[in-house]
Formats: structure tokens, C-alpha cells, sequence
């Protein structure tokens, strides 16, 4: 926890510092536009998040500075992998699996965090085309011809999603320390998925993006875990016969120990 | 104090899980059964995703089985015999569960039959159960014992069923083809289920086979622990659901907890112990079929495709 508010600490020092002198710099410099290289400068507190035994979900700070005051979004995108929706229908007075669609192209991890509501900062068009927000992801039907109630189905991803704590959007996350210097905080559930991540911040203005930067952000199991996962998809039959023989010594061992004690 | 769980993906708390396996080994001492019944579903309830629920619950299973067995093992309580037959039909019977558990999850139905089959099997074998325990509770203990009713291995068609063998310890003589055939059934719903069917088996070995009950509950653990310890492989090699560290906590509480139920356990008579098995498997019945017939908050619901990730 102090190491992270150092790390912060840090890392807001280090902008404001970089703001200065930038400030420094174009003062002194002849007056015209501001450096078009720079409008957005952003970065995370940190670029690897462990999954050790301890593991229950986590917060990672992602903190820039903007030229000129704006609109900003976060977008965090997590790994795509299949997806499979079930729909349960009563049958027999059982509420049963009746059908089922694929998708592909499904994060396991999404989430939006923007200073106003997107649709009053973005032309709906922009927001579709870049997947932002969890009603414009395109999840791919897996199949030759997509059934009629097929929105369905896909707008239940993002449904169960949200529930999971999987997917979210915030309105108004993000802080501004001054006209220049924002922060926000991003949070992971404990069931967030390992792979690939990444970390993308828009500057809008005028329904137009001025500025873009995307940074990767990994999720990896570490230490026992990391271990004890490989094994069980490197060796499989090892790895049962070795969950069968500790189980196996476990039951013996209690036994023992209790018809001595 | 949570604890991550690599195979789950998911954290957990660390005493949640110590306290579930000891009550879960306790019960599987006192009845004789794997417990699996039990686990299955309080594991989906916290969150557990239901294939590593059912892959882990048969390897805790192993071990509470063990455990168990050894005491009723030193009582003298094992036919290693019967044991042994009703194992090769217990090892065809979970192989070819874990192959239908592959084709049932492709066609998406996975669910739907475990669901049922929980309901309808709990539901039957528990009415089944209860009704004959309360009819023996009622009994006045000091009333003779009733004729010897008619048990299903006095029918003529079992009877004159062939590869007839001897086994000592159960004073029986019946055709190898019942213990068989009894162990295919439930190596089935051993894969199916992540149970050792220990409910369905004990009854079935009273009833059907005419064990005496003394030395039923040790048998069926005996033969419990293979046929558990094959799902537990088969589901580490095909669904790779087996979470190690799941399996460990839960089984450092259920062996402490068999102790205490086989010494329990010792201390009822038979007629009690049914009728608390009874009860218990009734419940887990109606906990799951209200779930199942109680309109579910989405009807639409999301499962991740395995091995796709990345």
C-alpha cells in the first residue's frame, strides 16, 4: 500500500515536473501551436499485475496530463476468447438449457471510465467504430446465419458481465488535480482473467479525438500458482495421478493420526 | 484470510473452505457416503465454477474415502470381495460417464442433465430411504422383529441369474453380475455428478444385493475411492478442471471431520443413521430442484468457453 502511494507519488511528480518544463519550454519558444506531439501524456502505476496466492482483485492507478482542457475516456480491454450464451426456457416446470449461441471476440475483462457521459462527448458513429462502451462491443456470431433473436443473446454477454464485476463503465471517474493533471483508478475482481491487456485513453473535443495513446498492461498467475496451473495443462495425467496420490496420503495420514491420538 | 485459487480462477476464504470440508467429511463418516452429493453444490453456490466443482469434489472425495475406509477397515467392516466386483463395473461405468460429460458439455445439455439428475435421484433414493427408516423407527424397541421382508435378491429372476460367486464376509452367494452391473450405474453418476454415489450405492447394496448393513458402509467407501480416483484423472486429462489447491483445503477439513463421523456414527443404530441420510439427501433434492423450477433471475447465461483464452 506505501509502495503504491509512493510509486503515485512518483509518477505525479514526475508529470508535473515534465509539465513545467514543457510550460518552461513554450513560453519561452515563439508563440504559435502547441506542440502537436504531445497533446496527451498518459501511464500506469504499474505494467504487470501478479496473481499470487493472496490474490483477491486489485487497483491499479492510471494518471496524464491533457494540453488543453478536454474530454477524457479510459478504455481497459482484457483478452478475447469465446463465448458460449445459453438460454434456459421452462420445460416440464424445470427451467432448462433450451438453446445455445457463440460468439467470438468477447474481453474477459472491459472497462470505460470517462469525465462526462459518452454519448455527450463522442458522435455515436466514433464510439461504435473503436468499441467504446459495453453496448458497442462487436461480439462475432459463430455460425453461417445469425437467427432473428440474436440480440438477444449478445446483449446478454455484457449483462452477466456487469454482474461479474467483469465489465464496467464510470461516469465522472476521473480526477482532475488542476486543468491539466488527471488520475483514475482502475479495479480488477479477484476472478479477472490472465493474459493480455490494454490500456487505451482518449482526448475528445469538439466530438472529434485529438489525441490517442494505448499502453499494454499484463495479468499473469506468479509463483505457486503460476506453477501448479502449467503443470496441470503441460503434464494433465501427471498432474490427476498427483491430486489422486495427495489425496490419497491425506486420508491416510488422518487416519493414522487419529486412531494413535 | 483469502486464498487464490489457481484452476478456479477465483479467491476464496481460507476458513470458508477448511469449515465446508470438515462439515462435508464429517457426514461422509457418519453415512458411509463420499459426501460428494454435498460438495458438489455448496461449491457452485460459492462461486465455484460447476466443472471445476465437479472435478474437484471426486478428487476430495478420494481422500475423505480413504480416511473413512481405514476405520471401518480395522473394525473388519470391508468385503474386499464384493469390493473388488463391484469396482470393475465402477471403472467401466466412470469411463464411459466422463466420455458422455464430453458430449453432453459439446451439445450444451451439460448442465441441464446434472441439474436433473441431482433432483431426480436425491428425490427418489431419499423418499425411499425415508419411508423405510421411519417405518423401523417406529417400531417399538422391545417389539419382535417383523418377518424378514422380501428383498429384491430373493426374486427368482435374480436368482437365477449365472456367474454365481461366493463372498464370505456378506454371507452371500449371488450372481457377479449384480455387484457388476450395480457399479457401471454408479461409476456413471460418479463422472456425471462428481459424487462417489455412495447414497445410491449403500440402499442398493442392502436391497438389491442383500449385504448386511454392518459391513455395506465399508465396502461402498472402498470401492468409492477408485472409482473417484478414475473421474479424478479422467477429468484432469479431458475438462483439466481439477483445482489442486481447492481439492487440498478442503480435504485437510474432511479428513479431520470422517474421523469424527465414523466414531459418531458408531455410536447410532442403523435405522437412525438411514433416517438422517435420508433427510439430508431430501434436502439437497428440494434446495436444487426449487432452484431448478423457481424462474431464474436471466434466463440468458454466459459460460466461457475452456482453453480459449489468449
Amino acid at each position: 500500500m506505501r509502495r503504491r502511494v509512493i510509486i503515485l507519488a512518483l509518477g505525479l511528480l514526475a508529470v508535473l515536473l515534465w509539465q513545467q518544463a514543457m510550460a518552461q519550454a513554450t513560453r519561452n519558444a515563439p508563440r504559435g501551436p502547441a506542440p502537436a506531439d504531445a497533446p496527451l501524456i498518459t501511464d500506469l502505476s504499474s505494467h504487470l499485475i501478479a496473481i499470487t496466492s493472496s490474490f483477491t482483485g486489485t487497483e491499479l492507478l492510471l494518471f496524464g496530463a491533457i494540453d488543453e482542457p478536454g474530454e477524457v475516456i479510459v478504455v481497459i480491454r482484457g483478452p478475447v476468447s469465446t463465448a458460449v450464451v445459453r438460454r434456459k426456457r421452462r420445460t416440464l416446470g424445470f427451467w432448462l438449457t433450451r438453446r445455445s449461441e457463440s460468439f467470438d471476440g468477447v474481453p474477459g475483462y472491459y472497462a470505460v471510465i470517462s469525465t462526462a457521459p459518452l454519448e455527450e462527448i463522442a458522435p455515436q458513429s466514433l464510439l461504435q467504430r473503436l468499441q467504446i462502451g459495453t453496448a458497442n462491443l462487436r461480439f462475432r456470431y459463430i455460425g453461417t446465419e445469425p437467427p432473428p433473436d440474436i440480440v438477444e443473446f449478445r446483449n446478454a454477454i455484457a449483462r452477466q458481465k456487469i454482474r461479474e464485476g467483469l465489465y464496467h463503465e464510470l461516469v465522472g471517474g476521473i480526477d482532475f488535480l488542476g486543468p491539466k493533471l488527471f488520475r483514475t483508478e482502475i479495479s480488477f475482481p479477484s476472478t479477472v482473467p490472465v493474459g493480455t491487456y490494454q490500456a487505451e485513453v482518449y482526448l475528445v473535443r469538439d466530438d472529434r479525438i485529438v489525441a490517442a495513446q494505448s499502453t499494454p498492461l499484463f495479468i499473469d498467475k506468479q509463483g505457486v500458482e503460476q506453477q501448479i496451473y502449467d503443470f496441470s495443462r503441460a503434464e494433465p495425467a501427471v498432474y490427476g495421478l498427483v491430486a489422486v496420490l495427495l489425496a490419497v496420503f491425506a486420508g491416510w495420514a488422518a487416519a493414522i493420526a487419529f486412531r494413535k491420538g | 484470510m483469502p486464498i487464490y485459487l489457481p484452476i478456479a480462477e477465483l479467491s476464496v476464504n481460507l476458513w470458508l473452505l477448511l469449515g465446508l470440508g470438515g462439515a462435508v467429511g464429517y457426514l461422509s463418516g457418519l453415512f458411509g457416503v463420499g459426501g460428494g452429493f454435498l460438495l458438489t453444490p455448496l461449491l457452485i453456490f460459492i462461486g465455484v465454477p460447476p466443472p471445476v466443482a465437479v472435478a474437484t469434489s471426486a478428487n476430495q472425495v478420494v481422500a475423505a474415502s480413504v480416511s473413512a475406509v481405514y476405520a471401518h477397515w480395522r473394525k473388519n467392516n470391508v468385503d474386499f470381495k464384493m469390493g473388488a466386483v463391484l469396482l470393475v463395473g465402477g471403472l467401466i461405468g466412470s469411463s464411459f460417464g466422463a466420455y458422455l460429460f464430453g458430449v453432453l458439455k459439446r451439445i450444451g445439455q451439460l448442465d441441464a442433465v446434472i441439474a436433473l439428475s441431482y433432483v431426480l435421484i436425491l428425490g427418489f433414493i431419499g423418499s425411499l430411504m425415508m419411508i423405510e427408516s421411519i417405518r423401523a423407527l417406529r417400531r417399538k424397541p422391545n417389539a419382535p422383529l417383523p418377518a424378514r421382508r422380501k428383498r429384491l435378491n430373493d426374486h427368482p429372476f435374480i436368482r437365477a441369474l449365472p456367474f454365481k460367486m461366493r463372498f464370505r464376509r456378506s454371507q452371500l452367494y449371488i450372481s457377479m453380475l449384480l455387484p457388476v452391473g450395480l457399479g457401471i450405474v454408479v461409476g456413471i453418476l460418479a463422472a456425471i455428478m462428481g459424487v462417489g454415489a455412495g447414497f445410491m450405492l449403500v440402499p442398493a447394496m442392502i436391497y438389491l444385493l442383500g449385504m448386511p448393513t454392518a459391513v455395506v458402509v465399508g465396502t461402498s467407501l472402498f470401492q468409492i475411492i477408485f472409482v473417484t480416483a478414475n473421474v479424478t484423472i479422467l477429468h484432469a486429462i479431458t475438462t483439466q478442471t481439477v483445482d489442486v489447491t481447492l481439492a487440498l483445503l478442503l480435504l485437510i477439513g474432511s479428513v479431520v471431520g470422517a474421523q469424527y463421523g465414523v466414531r459418531h456414527g458408531a455410536r447410532l443404530r442403523g435405522e437412525q443413521i438411514r433416517g438422517l441420510l435420508a433427510a439430508l439427501v431430501l434436502i439437497v433434492a428440494v434446495a436444487l430442484a426449487i432452484e431448478l423450477v423457481v424462474p431464474p433471475e436471466d434466463a440468458y447465461f454466459l459460460e466461457a468457453a475452456p482453453g480459449t483464452t489468449r
